[in-house]
């Protein structure tokens, strides 16, 4: 997918500027933390799970490669194809094959994060394949020719009335108003049904891979995913390396968290595991099926500091919580994945140059930290993404010049405290009367916004050792 | 000739205290370091200030410049090393101190960090559950109406600062806090972040001053002097009337210099 993170500031400040957006915004960022928190208010199950799964998804990393291996054998063993994709071009050329070994011209595809982050579909579509996203909120921006702005609400940004308008635009409605938003689901559905009947190849993601018997997990609550994979005669699975665990009581147990942490919801109203093509009993079912399964960096990140972030669930509870998430909305960090899991993983997935913006969009509140249900120090590695940044002279010379000067005063109090002191009986004598300033040389990001509080008057260290001074004079004197 | 048998033991000592004043109260409002001062000595605590201090290292250490922020932290472990108890008036100072020394410092630096992280408390914290200050004898000198609270986050999430700046303010003052909708949420400054994205940033602290608003609150409290002077700076810039100051002048009943960014 095309990459605009290095314009972060001026999406932000695109979006803040859609009123209307930015409106709907707050009313979710209101809404999504509460209902959250009541779906594991009533489970005390949370704390102990989450240090559960956080075990699972390292003891799997640290093993990645077994249970790779064992995946593959066992998925085999059912009758599936394995391939492993190095990269995005591996991933999607893998993927055309198999549609043109099957002479297919249309494909239903459910969400898969990882088919975005490999282009697939413009790819497809550019070896003349028709694709259509069946998810309801991917149905909505493919028709919009927009992008996700939430790793599981994909249609987050856009209200009834947009896709109202939209489906107008795009459907042949006749006199047809869609008044309710349960008629635009309705549109949608009828839609989508015509295609899931005539595709021949369907593709679908995965929210987990069991090593011990080869099955898939995917989390829907739609049903689509189930469609996209038993109707067509073909099922592609795309997924990353980093899915795998080792037992199917891990995947139960992590979706325990991840529904709970995603939507609020006890479960999905969709839990399917997919074994492999139909058997000679089976009533239905793909007649072939293919795991592709993406490493595209992971390998990398495995071998990094950053190796937590592979522990990642995919919930979305980061992005809910995040303030700066909600206030500029998934677009703005300019790809796939967006809010504090996506400012990490935009660098290590693209390059730090691209995206050295998003690890500085983070105020270190932790707030996503405190709900992340992989417990993963999420502004932790904000910050050590910035390190690298400083490191590498990736951020403004001007900025680093400042905070180096800073610091170096600091480690010499004395200096410190006399240059402060001026400076600070400056500012004072200036700003004492109105008591704050609009404008201020080198405080312009700072007066943009708001006035600029002027200090009350000699620094606390001046007038704290002129006291002593005083006791020390008196002491002599006597 | 024996030396007689002394029955008592040393006079009793209160508790020795060093103040981390940091560098937002030095510069900008003495008047906290003062309060704070007082509060300790009202809570019977011998104070210090170690004269050394400067800056706790977090402008350096949240820009990712860590190779600046070590000698700061070190010099700050140095100069307390003696200290009985160490009070910061700041969740995020103290939060530095308690949880991120110990993640930038290695060796034997590392150990001296976390010896430094066990004894130090933030100051609500530490009036509120160690040195559990009574209420002075006089009574509370201004009758304030409605007071609405601000948790900053790193005190909030990496100390648990929540009851205690509100059990002080009833105990000392008599004031019930009026809670925001929204008192989870960042106030938008989060140090350089405020000047690098303003907008985000103003946007962020917009939502923050209609929370405390709309509690119809006459003023606002807080334990960090960073979060206060962004929503202070919001109020003045928008002209609303609200009058923001540090919790430890509200302990204190300092109340007569002007609030943060009000005029003589
Ligand atoms: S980082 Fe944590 S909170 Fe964010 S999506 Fe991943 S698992 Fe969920």
């Amino acid at each position: 997918m095309e990459q605009h993170s290095e314009t972060f500031l001026d999406n932000a400040s695109a979006a803040l500027k859609n009123s209307a957006q930015a409106e709907r915004r707050d009313v979710i960022a209101a809404f999504a933390p509460l209902i959250r928190s009541a779906a594991i208010e009533g489970f005390d199950e949370f704390d102990n799970l989450r240090k559960h799964i956080k075990r699972v998804r390292q003891h799997s990393l640290d093993h990645l490669e077994y249970y790779l291996g064992q995946f593959e054998y066992q998925a085999v063993q059912n009758g599936n194809h394995v391939h492993f994709a190095r990269n995005s071009d591996e991933l999607n050329s893998t993927v055309l094959d198999i549609c043109q070994q099957h002479d297919a011209k249309r494909i239903a595809k459910g969400k898969s994060m990882v088919t975005e982050e490999t282009g697939l579909n413009a790819f497809l579509q550019s070896a003349g394949l028709e694709v259509m996203e069946t998810d309801l909120g991917e149905y909505i921006i493919q028709q919009a020719g927009e992008t996700p702005s939430h790793i599981v609400a994909p249609a987050l940004h856009k209200s009834a009335d947009e896709i109202r308008e939209l489906f107008q635009s795009k459907h042949d409605l006749g006199p047809r108003e869609l008044p309710e938003t349960v008629d635009l689901v309705s549109e949608a559905r009828d839609i989508l049904r015509e295609h899931f009947l005539q595709a021949e190849v369907g593709i679908i993601g995965a929210n987990a891979l069991i090593a011990e018997n080869g099955y898939s997990m995917l989390v829907t609550n739609e049903g689509n995913g189930d469609l996209c994979a038993n109707l067509p005669r073909v099922l592609i699975v795309c997924t990353t390396i980093d899915r795998v665990l080792p037992l199917a009581q891990d995947a139960t147990a992590m979706l325990r968290l991840l529904v709970r942490s995603a939507t609020g919801q006890a479960q999905t109203c969709y839990t399917s595991f997919y074994s492999g093509p139909r058997r000679e009993s089976d009533l239905d079912g793909p007649i072939e099926t293919h795991f592709v399964l993406l490493d595209n960096k992971r390998s990398d990140i495995l071998a990094s500091d950053y190796r937590e972030m592979l522990e990642c669930i995919r919930c979305g509870a980061c992005l809910n919580h995040c303030p700066i998430y909600s206030s500029v909305g998934g677009h703005a960090y300019g790809w796939v994945y967006p809010g504090p899991m996506g400012s990490i993983l935009t660098p290590l997935l693209t390059s730090l140059e691209q995206s050295s913006a998003l690890p500085n969009a983070c105020t270190s509140c932790g707030r996503c930290a405190e709900v992340c249900p992989a417990d993963i120090p999420l502004p932790d590695m904000l910050r050590d993404l910035r390190h690298e940044e400083n490191s590498q002279k990736l951020s403004a010379g001007r900025w680093r010049l400042g905070l180096k000067v800073h610091a170096w005063l600091a480690r010499h109090p004395k200096l410190y405290h006399a240059l402060t002191g001026l400076a600070i009986s400056t500012l004072h004598l200036f700003g004492h009367k109105r008591g704050s300033f609009v404008r201020l040389p080198m405080a312009g990001g700072w007066t943009s916004q708001r006035d600029f509080p002027a200090p009350q008057g000699k620094t606390f260290m001046q007038q704290h050792q002129a006291r002593l001074k005083r006791i020390a004079r008196q002491q002599n004197e006597h | 000739m024996n030396e007689p048998d002394r029955e008592y033991s040393s006079p009793p000592r209160g508790k020795r205290v060093a103040l981390f004043v940091t560098c937002l109260a030095d510069l900008f409002r003495p008047s906290v370091a003062f309060a704070s001062i007082k509060l300790l000595e009202q809570a019977g605590c011998e104070v210090s200030v170690p004269l050394q201090q400067t800056c706790c290292g977090q402008p350096a250490y949240n820009s990712g410049d860590y190779e600046e922020a070590v000698p700061l932290a070190q010099q700050v472990i140095t100069m307390l090393q003696d200290a009985d108890y160490v009070v910061v008036p700041s969740g995020s100072c103290a939060g530095m101190i308690c949880h991120h020394y110990p993640k930038l410092l290695e060796g034997v630096w590392r150990e001296r960090a976390l010896e430094l992280a066990a004894k130090t408390f933030e100051l609500t914290v530490f009036l509120n559950d160690i040195a559990q200050i009574k209420p002075s004898k006089h009574k509370p000198s201004h009758n304030i109406s409605s007071v609405a609270y601000h948790d900053g986050c790193a005190g909030l999430r990496e100390l648990d600062i929540h009851d205690q700046p509100r059990q002080l303010l009833q105990k000392l003052c008599g004031i019930e806090v009026s809670e925001l909708q929204q008192s989870e949420v960042c106030c938008g400054f989060g140090g350089t972040f405020c000047a690098k994205m303003p907008e985000i940033s103003g946007k962020m602290v917009d939502d923050k001053l209609n929370d405390v608003l709309a509690t119809g609150a006459d003023m606002l409290a807080g334990g960090d002097l960073g979060c206060l002077l962004n929503i202070a700076g919001r109020a003045r810039r928008l002209g609303e009337k609200i009058e923001v100051r540090h919790v430890a002048e509200l302990l204190y009943q300092d109340l007569d210099t002007p609030a943060i960014g009000e005029g003589d």
